[in-house]
């Protein structure tokens, strides 16, 4: 066990310190763009960090376009969709991988470490033409699809290093107590499992969430553009002028849901809930 | 409540390795039965097979006469606490000890009385409510004893429940089990490496190795009339000095002197057909301080002079170490157990031999001293397959 640091003011100090830089480090870039969203068209480009005239209409302006509000349905959409299949897959698979012995298992793990480490841009122009020939280029499976094969390698990664975590006895326990195999699953291993699946559904849904590549290239309306690639055709209320504002505006709202997911979930995210499972 | 009965239950595993070899025992109602032997000699196995968590080879089980091999673990309805006792860690107490019954559709208040009172039982009433990460280590094994008898199973199965457990705690519990498997009156299986619970828990011991039985009999029989060297060695705590000895004429010639095979041994060494170069096997309380005895006591026995290298004073006994000269007795048995009690890296010339005196004796340390022995005690084995010579029913 590690010992306990002491807390001398030295340490503290010292610590704070490095904390602030990190922090600032991080923060800086976001809190720039939350200001210039504040900002009036005339006091864009004054430099100053706070602004000198507070405005909520870059924000009034996003919301009144149309498009704004279909690529936004769009990517929570999508990424909700490809977040839940590709962790229900990623379970199943990764239990099996972490738990049974059956041929093969290791090329699947190696395939899917594969398709994980493949530039996903050399990817582009195969999946453009054959998601035409198959009639979903421009729809949410079109996107949906893509994102699952790229969410699934990481994914089964980090269940199966959580499902390994957990002490096989327990499932043998529950079967003595009289469970099914099902019911042991259930009632013991998916409980436990739960913070690795929250973990994994966050990771995915971020991934999702920010992918540009695809969604650039695999769409060419509204009809699937998610917001990452609606900004690149925001002009502003019209065409002359500068979008400057109002891409703040967006980018700001497009971080809210990652926020509120990863406060939702991170609650759930407990450390050490496999404590105390085995021995003293 | 249940009879088990092994009947040549066998374990191969796919790739050919023999686990476990037609083992053959039954189990009687309420018995305890232990299942003891070095590490990999299949107690393990043999119990999971019993559990249903891993699948019988060839042979059949049968618990009150029905033949469970095909059934699944839940339907066999008995319980097991194992050797890392595999608490729920995301249920309380309470509901640890409940899983089995919600599992099975108990009505609340039945699950609740039954809860309360095992609880009761195993003084866990005032944990009822706290996770398992909060509960020391014993009170973490009572929670798992709780939950295998909170269903009246008709097998308890337990595998090498205290081993986890510090050794002060280890005697505790050990008692406490005991008394608990009696009150219950449950058959109860339980595998362990440790002699001393062997010896002190059931009322039969199973000894295992490699897979086969070697001997099954009360825990005292095993200790006086063990079948083979290997039970020999593996009962008793220390354990059984082996020496090489040769047989002539009704005299044994061994580094511990000359001297003549009593009349009991005699006649079970005819019988027995023993060969010319056998180990003789002593007990260290079959010696004695040859100061503390008359004439007439040491009748029956030898004596010899020898060094005491190391004595140790626990109060009511004296050990007292010493290393009697010439080659150690060697078998593939003797072997086995010294790898397993790690011994089998210490270098040594000449078989030390350990010996309990009485308190009274005046032994020390770096000194000579006359030793008696018992001849009537000693067991003779056959080097070659490890039997004992002088063994009776």
């Amino acid at each position: 066990m590690a010992t306990v640091a002491v807390r001398t003011p030295g340490r503290v100090t010292r610590w704070t310190i490095v904390n602030v830089i990190v922090v600032v480090y991080a923060l800086t870039p976001v809190l720039w763009i939350l200001s210039l969203s504040f900002k009036t068209k005339d006091t864009l480009t004054d430099g100053s960090f706070i602004p000198k005239s507070w405005t909520l209409q870059n924000y009034a302006d996003i919301f009144q376009t149309t498009d704004f509000l279909r690529a936004l349905l769009n990517s929570i959409g999508i990424a909700l969709i490809a977040t839940l299949i590709a962790v229900v897959l990623g379970t199943m698979a990764a239990y099996a991988i972490a738990r049974l012995e059956f041929p093969g298992k290791k090329a699947l793990v190696g395939i899917s470490l594969l398709i994980a480490m493949f530039p996903q841009v050399s990817l582009v122009s195969p999946l453009f033409n054959m998601e035409r020939g198959l009639g979903i280029f421009d729809t949410w499976p079109g996107l949906i699809l893509p994102y699952i094969t790229f969410a699934l390698p990481l994914s089964i990664y980090t269940l199966s290093a959580f499902f390994r975590e957990i002490p096989w006895e327990l499932e043998k326990a529950a079967k003595m107590d009289g469970a099914t195999p099902a019911q042991a699953f259930r009632k013991v291993i998916a409980p436990l499992a739960a913070p690795g699946v929250f973990t994994t559904a966050i990771l995915v849904f971020i991934f999702c969430w920010n992918d540009f590549l695809f969604a650039i290239s695999l769409t060419s309306t509204n009809a699937a553009r998610t917001v990452p690639a609606a900004l690149q055709y925001f002009t502003g209320a019209s065409y002359f002028d500068d979008p400057t504002g109002t891409t703040s505006a967006a980018a700001v709202v497009i971080t809210i849901p990652i926020i509120l997911f990863v406060l939702f979930f991170q609650r759930r995210i407990v450390a050490g809930l496999t404590s105390g499972a085995v021995k003293g | 409540m249940a009879e088990i009965v092994l009947d040549k239950v066998t374990k191969r595993y796919p790739d050919g390795a023999l686990a476990v070899s037609e083992v053959d025992f039954q189990i009687a109602d309420g018995e305890f039965i232990i299942l003891v032997g070095p590490s990999g000699c299949g107690k393990s196995t043999t119990l999971n097979m019993i559990a249903g968590l891993e699948d019988i080879s060839e042979g059949e089980l049968r618990i009150d006469g029905q033949r469970v091999n095909e059934k699944a673990p839940k339907d066999r309805d008995i319980a097991m606490v194992f050797q890392s006792y595999a608490l729920y860690p995301h249920m309380s107490v309470r509901e640890n000890m409940a899983f089995p019954l919600r599992l099975a559709k108990v009505d609340d208040a039945t699950v609740r009385a039954k809860v309360e009172e095992a609880a009761r039982t195993l003084d866990l009433t005032q944990h009822l409510d706290r996770k398992p990460g909060n509960l020391s280590g014993g009170q973490r094994q009572r929670v798992a004893m709780g939950r295998a008898i909170v269903r009246s199973p008709k097998a308890f199965l337990m595998d090498e429940p205290l081993s986890n457990l510090d050794a002060k705690l280890r005697v505790q519990m050990r008692t406490s089990l005991s008394k608990l498997q009696k009150q219950l009156g449950t058959t109860t299986v339980y595998v362990t490496h440790d002699q001393t619970e062997a010896m002190t828990l059931g009322d039969r011991v199973v000894v295992l190795r490699n897979g086969l039985v070697q001997q099954i009999g009360s825990p005292q029989f095993l200790y006086e009339h063990p079948a083979n060297l290997f039970v020999a060695g593996f009962i008793g705590s220390p354990s059984m000095n082996f020496l090489p000895a040769t047989l002539a004429e009704g005299q044994v010639n061994s580094p511990l002197g000359q001297f003549a095979l009593t009349d009991r041994v005699r006649r079970l060494v005819e019988a027995a057909d023993a060969p010319r170069e056998v180990i003789l096997g002593i007990r260290p309380e079959h010696f004695e301080d040859a100061h503390l005895l008359d004439e007439a006591a040491k009748a029956g026995g030898g004596t010899f002079t020898a060094h005491v290298d190391v004595l140790e004073s626990m109060g009511s006994d004296k050990y007292a170490y010493f290393t009697v000269e010439g080659d150690q007795a060697t078998s593939q048995e003797l072997e086995e157990l010294a790898a397993d009690s790690g011994s089998a890296d210490v270098p040594a010339s000449g078989s030390q031999v350990v010996t309990r005196l009485s308190a009274a004796s005046e032994a020390a340390e770096g000194s000579s001293l006359e030793i008696w022995f018992d001849a009537d005690k000693i067991q003779l084995f056959d080097p070659a397959n490890g039997k004992n010579l002088t063994y009776t029913e």
